[in-house]
Order: structure tokens, then C-alpha cells, then sequence
């Protein structure tokens, strides 16, 4: 298999590396998300492409899928409505080898568990890494059940983000910190996804204990939505993902309004104190 | 959890694989999860796991604490009516290739249904854990009654969602549900039904875990939901087969039971799972015909996937989306179903097969007609299948001995709840009665 990596790539990570370029730059790594198919599948690549040139450093495309139990409103809408449109799973290396092809991004692919179970996960893991994708957000797959994922990111020196939450007991944070490649996704609230006024406490806290447990690289993602967030999250953490936002965005205003909210974004990165 | 000691038959299955396993002294009785075989486990988010460390800790603490086995024993006696009758259906039975039929009576227990040993168990876990407010999902209201019901006893505040189409066409248990103190929140998203309302359940308890427990009502879930679920009703299993065997002086030939989730089922077969001479059956939802496509036969014509933190059989499609399901029974009326069975039919210890709508209804009219019992659609399944089975027994005895087979089956429910279902099935309504309109929309009264 041509994609497969020899032993010297599986160390480099291709989220690790966008998120240190960001560190050099004395500031956090931007990560948006976009969910694949919504309104349709060039208007995702269309608005990836825009992330990328507007200061995102990585970028999560999300599977739609018939029951995201992690997801609010909007995306649930958004998902539901690709859904309807007629979205396959497959479309989603289209996405991610459309945005990988013009920009210096990383893609993520961000999606429940069972469509790559159905795929095959090493099947899925193969034509992720053809598309030129980094790995996966996983947000129902926990590490104790990723034995068959562990082996093909393995094989396709793929990325895995698995999530942390403020309800992780430390062993859990170390477990899942261990089993983790690129960073790790502090979930900032015991919530679903979905724009929040201001951003959980709990989120420092998260991310300082991941910090502990030994990842070289947090991000924080839930009820994200503004620069000034953004600021606040950049002060400790490696990255700052936003998502809903995002999607209303495309909703509202389309590839544009992507564009512009993003360059609004991106002046919450930099740190002050660094 | 006493069992009676006979001399069990010959082992007569053809299950040899089976039989070798049971006979090399392994039990299948007590799995403990988290994995039944490749199923089970925890495909949840991380944000959950610590509650479901609790609720097994909580779970496994209470088992081996006898004042909790006390408090459990004495509300299935004081309150559910436990235990249960068997009743034996002699009349039925002529239908069923004359061999001799028995029913638990499930739906003789307050509440009209097995549901009450479910909630009444996990209710309890609730309040050892400190939590005052219970969730739960429900497609027909049964599950969120009988939570609703759990609640007002033990003083917790209890939220229940429910698919808004299942709302509008189940007026009356909404009404039910909020009389005994509980809200219903219509879910409107996604295919509004039971899986949504399960998905809107995890998202309000991924929110408010602090203080909320999530009362699942299947055995399906992540671990521990599905061993605590057949745990609770585990009760139907050792009281029927000392029951049958007080009555008969023997075990059943046959236990048939309906499968949706499948909690009636995993109790039931519990009591025999280990007497390899004890054919088991499920009998799922085949709606319209499983050649339609319009089913919920998650065995027969699914294939293994997650869904709400289980692996198990799944019906979905090419891209691992779930497909609805179809059935006129709203509690079997589901496209997953619980690991453990996923297990015990891979291994062939229990044969799952689907029973059409039009099959159901038979069995529902004549149970009604031959026993003076109106069963709940979902028990017509197994007593559908349970004819089924009678007449193949009969069918394969050469000694003239078809009267001395035994057919158990589990009568899950009443069906009180299904008589304007049924009346407009049966075409019994004035076409111009307000009864005839609430039964074109799905009521059931």
C-alpha cells in the first residue's frame, strides 16, 4: 500500500506539527469545524479552504450522522439536513482531499463511531489517509474500545483525538492521554455542542490536568463561539476549536461568512503574556 | 436465586455446540457484562464514563448488601404484586398444536407490565447514589409510566422524553405520566421516535450527571445497563421455572418471548438459559413482513454496529446510518437490540425469529377470545411464535405424546393500552366514532 508511512512518518503527526507552527508564532492553534455535506459537499470544501486562509490552523470535518448524541441543535440540524440531501460517508474524502489539496491545513475527520465500523476501520483508514486527511476526532469511542483503530492509525500514521471531560478520573487522563496522537480534546462542559454565553471554568481545569497527566498538546472545544473565547482559552490551552458558530455561519451567511468569522477568530490567538 | 433440584431431561437440543458448553459446566445464566462475546462494552463519550463507573459500583455494591435485596424483595411483593401468576391456557392451546401452554403473567404486575421490576431496581440505585432526578426515554409511554410511577413512589423528580409523534398519538399516557408528577418533553428532532428520545435522554444526562440517573428501560446501553436491567428482572425467570415445575413437575419444552430491546425476554430466558433440554425463542417485530422492509427484526436481517453504547446487532445501512423500524407494536418498535442477545444467537442458544403484524393480531384476538386475556400487541409476538413452536413440537413427536410438551410463554403486558389499535385492526369501530378517529392517529386507549 503506497500510503502506508515507513516507521520514520508515524512519528510526526500532521495536527502536532500544525498546532507547533502556531506555538512558534507565540500563539494557540485555531481548529474549526465543519460538518461535511451541509448545504452540500463543495460549499464544505469551498468553506474549508476558506478556514485555512483566514487563520485556521486545523480543520474538523464532521460526519453527519442519524444519532450524534454529542451534538446540539445546530449541528444536529445541519447533520440531519446533509442527511436528507443525500450524503454518503464516502463524500467525506472528497471533502477532505479537496480542502488538503489547496491549503496547508490539517484535516481532521470528526464522526461517531459505527459509519467506520461499517466502512471497516481499516478501509476507512486507508482512503483517510489517500485524501491526505491527519486522523480522527473520535467523541464515542473511548480507548478502551479502540483496539481496532489503535492498530489501523497505527498503519496509516494517523492521527487519534480522543476527548477528556471534566468528569475524567485521573487514571482515565492518563489512559486516554497515553492513548492519544496529535492532542487531546478537552471537552471545556458536561454539555452537548452548541454556542454558550461564556466558557465553562471547568475547561482550565481540564486542560491543566491533561497538561499533568503528560499530553504535550490540549485543545479545548465546546460552547466556543466568540474572539473573546477564544483569548480566554489561548492563555492556556494549545489550541482552541470552535464549531457551532462556524455552522450557523455557513447556514446564514455561506462560504463568506465563514471567511469573515474565522479573520474575527483568529485575533483571539495570540497570547498576551507570550 | 434459589433453584429447585430435579432430574432435568435429556439433553434433546440440537444445539450440540451448546450443549457441550453448558454440560462443560459454564453458566450463561449470570454474564456480567461489560461484553456478552464481540458485544456489549461502552461506545459512549468519555463525558458519561464516570457516571456509568458509579452506577456499576453503586450496582454491584447493592447486589451483595441484603437490606437492597430486602427493599427489592418486599416492593415486588407489597407493591408490584410479585410474584407473578402462571397460568396455564388450555383453550390456547388447542391452537397450538395441542401441546400444553403456560403464561407468565407479567401483565398482572401493578403498572400492567414487566417495566415495573426495571424502574422499581433502578429508582433505588438512584437514591443510594445521592440523585434526585431520573430521566427516561419512551416510544408508547409504557417505560415512562412505569418510571413516572417509580418516582412519585420514591419522591425523585423524573423527566421523560418521547418522540412528539409518539406524543400526539399517545395522548393518554402522556396524561398518565404527568398525573403521576412527571414532565414529558416532546423530541423533535431527528426520525422523533424512541431513539431520538433515547439521544435526547444522553444529552440531558451528559449536562446534569451531578445529580440526575438515566433510567434506561431496555436491556440494551452500555455497560452495566444491560446485565443490571436483566438483573432486575431476573425475578421472571426464577419464578416461573419453579413455578412450572411445582405445576407440571417438570421444565418447559419450549419459553418464547417477544423482543424489542429485549428485557422481558433476557429475564425470562435467564431461568433456563443453563437447561440445555429448554429450546428458547425471541420473536421480534416483523412488521409489514421482513421482505418489505418495514420490520424490526434487528436479529433476523440486522448487522453489528454501535448505537447507544452497546455493539450488538443494528439495523442500518450501507453507511452505518440507522434505518427506522417498523411494527404496530410501539414497544417492540426498535432498531437495536440488547448485546446479550446478539450473543446468544451467534453461539445458537436462543433461536430469534420475526412474527408479522397480521400474526400478532391473530394471537391477540384469540388469546382474548379463548383465555378472557387482552395481551399487550408486544406479548401477541411470542404468543404468535409460541403456536408456532406448539405446532412444530407436535409436528416432530412420533410417540403420540404432543399433550405432554410444554410451551412457556412470557406474557409481558397488558393490553389495555392497545385497545384502540386493535379495535381499528379489527375494523370494530363506527367509521364515524371520535374512538375511530383516535385510532387512525395511533392512540391506544
Amino acid at each position: 500500500m503506497s500510503t502506508v508511512p515507513n516507521t520514520e512518518d508515524l512519528a510526526t503527526s500532521k495536527s502536532a506539527a500544525a498546532i507547533d507552527r502556531a506555538k512558534e508564532q507565540g500563539r494557540a492553534a485555531l481548529i474549526g469545524y465543519l460538518p461535511a455535506g451541509f448545504p452540500s459537499v463543495e460549499d464544505t470544501i469551498a468553506a474549508g479552504i476558506a478556514l485555512a486562509e483566514n487563520g485556521a490552523d486545523l480543520i474538523e470535518i464532521g460526519i453527519p450522522y442519524s444519532d450524534p448524541v454529542m451534538d446540539g441543535q445546530v449541528i444536529q440540524a445541519a447533520t440531519t439536513e446533509a442527511l436528507a440531501n443525500g450524503f454518503h460517508v464516502r463524500q467525506v474524502f472528497d471533502v477532505v482531499a479537496g480542502i488538503t489539496s489547496k491549503t496547508d491545513a490539517a484535516v481532521l475527520v470528526m464522526t461517531y463511531w459505527n459509519p467506520v465500523a461499517r466502512m471497516g476501520v481499516d478501509e476507512f483508514s486507508r482512503r483517510l489517509a489517500e485524501a491526505g486527511g491527519a486522523g480522527l476526532i473520535t467523541p464515542d469511542l473511548i480507548p478502551d474500545e479502540a483496539a481496532e483503530w489503535m492498530a489501523a492509525s497505527d498503519k496509516y500514521g494517523l492521527d487519534r483525538v480522543f476527548l477528556v471531560a471534566p468528569s475524567s478520573s485521573p487514571e482515565r487522563m492518563r489512559r486516554t492521554v497515553e492513548a492519544s496522537r496529535g492532542f487531546v480534546y478537552a471537552v471545556s462542559i458536561m454539555g452537548v455542542t452548541g454556542a454558550r454565553a461564556s466558557v465553562s471554568t471547568a475547561a482550565e481545569d481540564v486542560v491543566a490536568a491533561a497538561h499533568a497527566a503528560g499530553a504535550e498538546r490540549v485543545c479545548v472545544g465546546l460552547g466556543v463561539s466568540t474572539a473573546e473565547h477564544v483569548r480566554e482559552i489561548a492563555a492556556y490551552a494549545d489550541g482552541v476549536i470552535v464549531g457551532t458558530a462556524l455552522v450557523a455561519a455557513i447556514r446564514d451567511g455561506g462560504v463568506d461568512a465563514v471567511a469573515s468569522l474565522t479573520k474575527d477568530l483568529s485575533t483571539g490567538l495570540t497570547r498576551e503574556e507570550a | 436465586m434459589v433453584r429447585l433440584m430435579v432430574d432435568a431431561p435429556a439433553a434433546g437440543s440440537d444445539e450440540s455446540a451448546v450443549d457441550a458448553f453448558l454440560q462443560g459446566g459454564q453458566s450463561l445464566r449470570h454474564a456480567p457484562g461489560p461484553y456478552f462475546g464481540s458485544y456489549g462494552g461502552r461506545w459512549m463519550p468519555e463525558s458519561l464514563i464516570a457516571a456509568l463507573d458509579e452506577l456499576e459500583s453503586t450496582f454491584e455494591n447493592a447486589k451483595a448488601d441484603p437490606e437492597f435485596i430486602a427493599q427489592i424483595a418486599d416492593l415486588n411483593k407489597s407493591y408490584s404484586g410479585r410474584p407473578s401468576l402462571l397460568t396455564e391456557a388450555k383453550r390456547f392451546a388447542e391452537h397450538a398444536g395441542g401441546v400444553r401452554v403456560f403464561l407468565k403473567r407479567e401483565d398482572l404486575n401493578h403498572t400492567g407490565s414487566h417495566k415495573i421490576n426495571n424502574v422499581l431496581g433502578q429508582a433505588l440505585l438512584a437514591k443510594r447514589m445521592g440523585k434526585t432526578r431520573i430521566i427516561a426515554e419512551t416510544g408508547a409511554g409504557q417505560h415512562g409510566v412505569a418510571s413516572a410511577t417509580a418516582a412519585a413512589l420514591l419522591g425523585l423528580e423524573c423527566v421523560v422524553y418521547m418522540g412528539a409523534e409518539d406524543c400526539r398519538r399517545q395522548a393518554l399516557n402522556v396524561a398518565r405520566m404527568e398525573l403521576l408528577g412527571a414532565t414529558v418533553i416532546p423530541v423533535t428532532n431527528g426520525s422523533q421516535t424512541l431513539k431520538d428520545a433515547i439521544n435526547e435522554a444522553l444529552r440531558d444526562w451528559v449536562a446534569n450527571v451531578d445529580h440526575t440517573h438515566y433510567l434506561l428501560g431496555t436491556a440494551a446501553g452500555a455497560h452495566p445497563f444491560p446485565a443490571m436491567v436483566r438483573y432486575f428482572h431476573e425475578v421472571i425467570g426464577e419464578e416461573a421455572r419453579a413455578q412450572i415445575l411445582a405445576q407440571t413437575g417438570q421444565l418447559p419444552d419450549a419459553v418464547c418471548a417477544c423482543i424489542g430491546g429485549g428485557s422481558n425476554a433476557i429475564g425470562i430466558f435467564h431461568g433456563f438459559l443453563d437447561d440445555p433440554s429448554v429450546k428458547i425463542y425471541g420473536f421480534e417485530a416483523g412488521g409489514d413482513g421482513v421482505e418489505t422492509g418495514r420490520h424490526a427484526a434487528t436479529i433476523t436481517l440486522g448487522k453489528p454496529g454501535v448505537l447507544h453504547g452497546a455493539r450488538s446487532y443494528l439495523m442500518q445501512d450501507d453507511d452505518g446510518q440507522t434505518i427506522e423500524s417498523h411494527s404496530i407494536s410501539a414497544g417492540l418498535d426498535y432498531p437495536g437490540v440488547g448485546p446479550e442477545h446478539s450473543y446468544l444467537a451467534d453461539i445458537g442458544r436462543v433461536s430469534y425469529e420475526p412474527i408479522t403484524d397480521s400474526e400478532a393480531m391473530e394471537a391477540f384476538r384469540l388469546l382474548c377470545r379463548t383465555e378472557g386475556i387482552i395481551p399487550a400487541i408486544e406479548s401477541a409476538h411470542a404468543l404468535a411464535g409460541a403456536i408456532k413452536v406448539g405446532q412444530r413440537l407436535a409436528a416432530e413427536d412420533t410417540e403420540g405424546k404432543a399433550a405432554e410438551k410444554i410451551v412457556l410463554v412470557n406474557l409481558s403486558g397488558r393490553g389495555d393500552k392497545d385497545v384502540a389499535t386493535a379495535a381499528d385492526w379489527f375494523n370494530l369501530l363506527d367509521k364515524d366514532s371520535p374512538e375511530a378517529e383516535i385510532a387512525k392517529e395511533g392512540e391506544q386507549l
